[in-house]
């Protein structure tokens, strides 16, 4: 694994998180190494069925889920939306991916373009959208080029079609959250808002709003072709079909895999050439995910239940190996500063309590412990649950230092005794540079 | 049988941390360590009604909120 991390300015997520590594099994990462134009897309794949009465039935049946990190199942936020819609819905196409770690998002919006658009517009036929908004990082040039060329080579839009429209989204961690997409198309500014109303109810202009992640899009448009048993066929009962995850850290392949649900993480892992075995932590979902101890990735399933009842979640996809000399207070710490750095700075608990628990890890991760430290760590990161703000943000920053404080609890007790590490750690590699610009 | 209950939200972007709410409720209101409120949706009973009024209305930001719900949710 090579390639520079750190403070290297808006494209900072480096040549390695875009690999791709498909199967003979895949389903998204099938076809070329490259943009795929549209004479192609329909050669390998035929022309997308229309979204019709049927489509909110199949997408239910299929028990799509939304991959945008809620994994929320797809059919139902379809149908909340079209039964609100009398066909002035809105459809915003997430692509704004402000995960750093994850790069499914951009890999699939540069390389299927039009498998996205498919999807698009099955959605926005089923739920009644009258306008679709494709809202991408801006740091993405390259799926920012693909999409617009592919919108390009299908045409302009009739008078019965959907208005279309490609907006340039800031690149920042919390502009992807829904609300905050919404406000960036309303008032040109993407922090999020405080709901109710949920964008499903009242969302752009007052309408219901579907906001739904590129990669959920194209699987759809995949489920369209090839039905809800199709997907079926593989992954788990509650979590059927398959997954794009992004695999970094101690593995040989890095990047963007394509995965069945219902595979035990140690498997996934081996699959980027990662040894589970001598894995001390991994990240698992996003850098609002959770640490999980690397023993138990033989023993946790790519899927959505039974993650859930370990208070786990597979998030947006990511999974990040620890490195064997790599320090889980040291990384914490770093995720925890970037996470306060990303703030949208709206609610009090996110800006207070976000660079507190940042400071305190910092302090320990150098060896500047004190007695106090795990106690005021712990309280804090309990304040910080329960939706306090206006979005998850606090809530993802509090359960990652919960989990580092269980998974890694040897190495704190250690910092705390003034034994850390070393001198402050070597960053293993999460990728952690601040986009520059505001949430404009 | 179905009766009107209420509990107290706050808008978390409103909300400045003045701290009243809590000085006015603190059966469902306490602050947290950097003096912003922690809210539970524990519902309201009518005893304490007048009290929950007072605290929203005390509020210089207005970002408490009195909230209609149902029992049993």
């Amino acid at each position: 694994m090579g390639g520079e991390r750190g403070n290297a300015g808006e494209s900072d997520r480096g040549p390695a998180a875009m690999t791709i590594w498909p199967t003979p099994t895949s389903w998204l990462l099938a076809g070329p190494p490259a943009p795929e134009r549209r004479a192609d897309h329909l050669a390998r794949l035929g022309e997308c069925p229309p979204g019709s009465a049927g489509t909110i039935d199949l997408i239910r049946r299929s028990g799509l889920r939304g991959r945008g990190g809620a994994r929320f199942p797809t059919g139902r936020k379809w149908e909340a939306v079209a039964g609100r819609s009398r066909r002035g819905a809105v459809l915003i196409v997430n692509g704004a991916e402000g995960e750093p770690a994850s790069a499914k998002d951009r890999t699939l919006l540069e390389l299927r373009p039009h498998l996205v658009i498919d999807g698009a517009m099955l959605a926005a036929e089923a739920v009644g959208a009258s306008r679709i908004v494709f809202y991408i990082n801006r740091t993405f040039q390259d799926a920012l080029t693909a999409i617009t060329e592919a919108l390009r080579e299908r045409g302009a839009t009739g008078a019965r079609r959907p208005a279309v429209q490609v907006l340039d989204a800031p690149p920042r961690y919390v502009a992807g959250e829904e609300t905050a997409a919404v406000g960036f198309i309303e008032r040109g500014v993407a922090r999020p808002a405080a709901v109710p109303p949920r964008p499903f109810e009242k969302g752009v202009d007052g309408r219901p709003t579907l906001v739904q992640n590129v990669e959920t899009l194209a699987m759809a448009a995949l489920i369209a072709r090839f039905g809800a048993d199709w997907f079926r066929s593989t992954g788990t009962a509650h979590s059927p079909g398959q997954m794009l995850v992004t695999i970094g850290g101690a593995v040989a392949s890095p990047g963007v895999h394509e995965v069945p649900h219902g595979q035990s993480l140690a498997d996934v892992i081996r699959s980027a050439g990662g040894d589970p075995d001598r894995m001390p932590a991994a990240l698992l979902g996003g850098y609002f995910g959770r640490w999980i101890p690397g023993d138990w990735a033989a023993r946790l399933w790519m899927d959505d239940d039974a993650l859930t009842e370990h208070g786990l979640g597979l998030g947006c996809g990511v999974v990040w190996a620890l490195p064997e000399d790599a320090c889980g207070v040291a990384e914490t710490a770093l995720l925890l500063r970037f996470l306060a750095l990303e703030s949208a700075r709206q609610c009090g608990p996110c800006v207070h309590g976000l660079p507190a628990m940042a400071d305190r890890t910092e302090g320990l991760a150098s060896g500047r412990g004190s007695p106090d430290d795990h106690a005021l760590l712990a309280r804090w990161a309990g304040q910080l649950r329960g939706g306090r703000g206006a979005c998850k943000h606090p809530d993802g920053a509090a359960g990652l230092l919960l989990s580092a404080l269980d998974v890694f609890r040897a190495d704190f007790q250690r910092h705390r005794a003034g034994r850390p590490c070393g001198p402050y750690h070597r960053p293993a590699g999460l990728p952690l540079a601040h986009p520059a610009g505001g949430w404009r | 049988m179905e009766v009107r209950t209420y509990r107290v939200s706050v808008d978390p972007i409103r909300c400045d941390g003045h701290g009243y709410c809590a000085e006015l409720l603190p059966e469902r209101i306490l602050l947290d360590d950097w003096g912003y409120p922690i809210v539970s949706g524990q519902e309201i009973q009518e005893g304490l009604l007048p009290h929950a009024r007072r605290a929203v209305n005390a509020c210089p930001r207005m970002a408490l909120r009195l909230v209609k719900g149902r029992s049993g949710s």
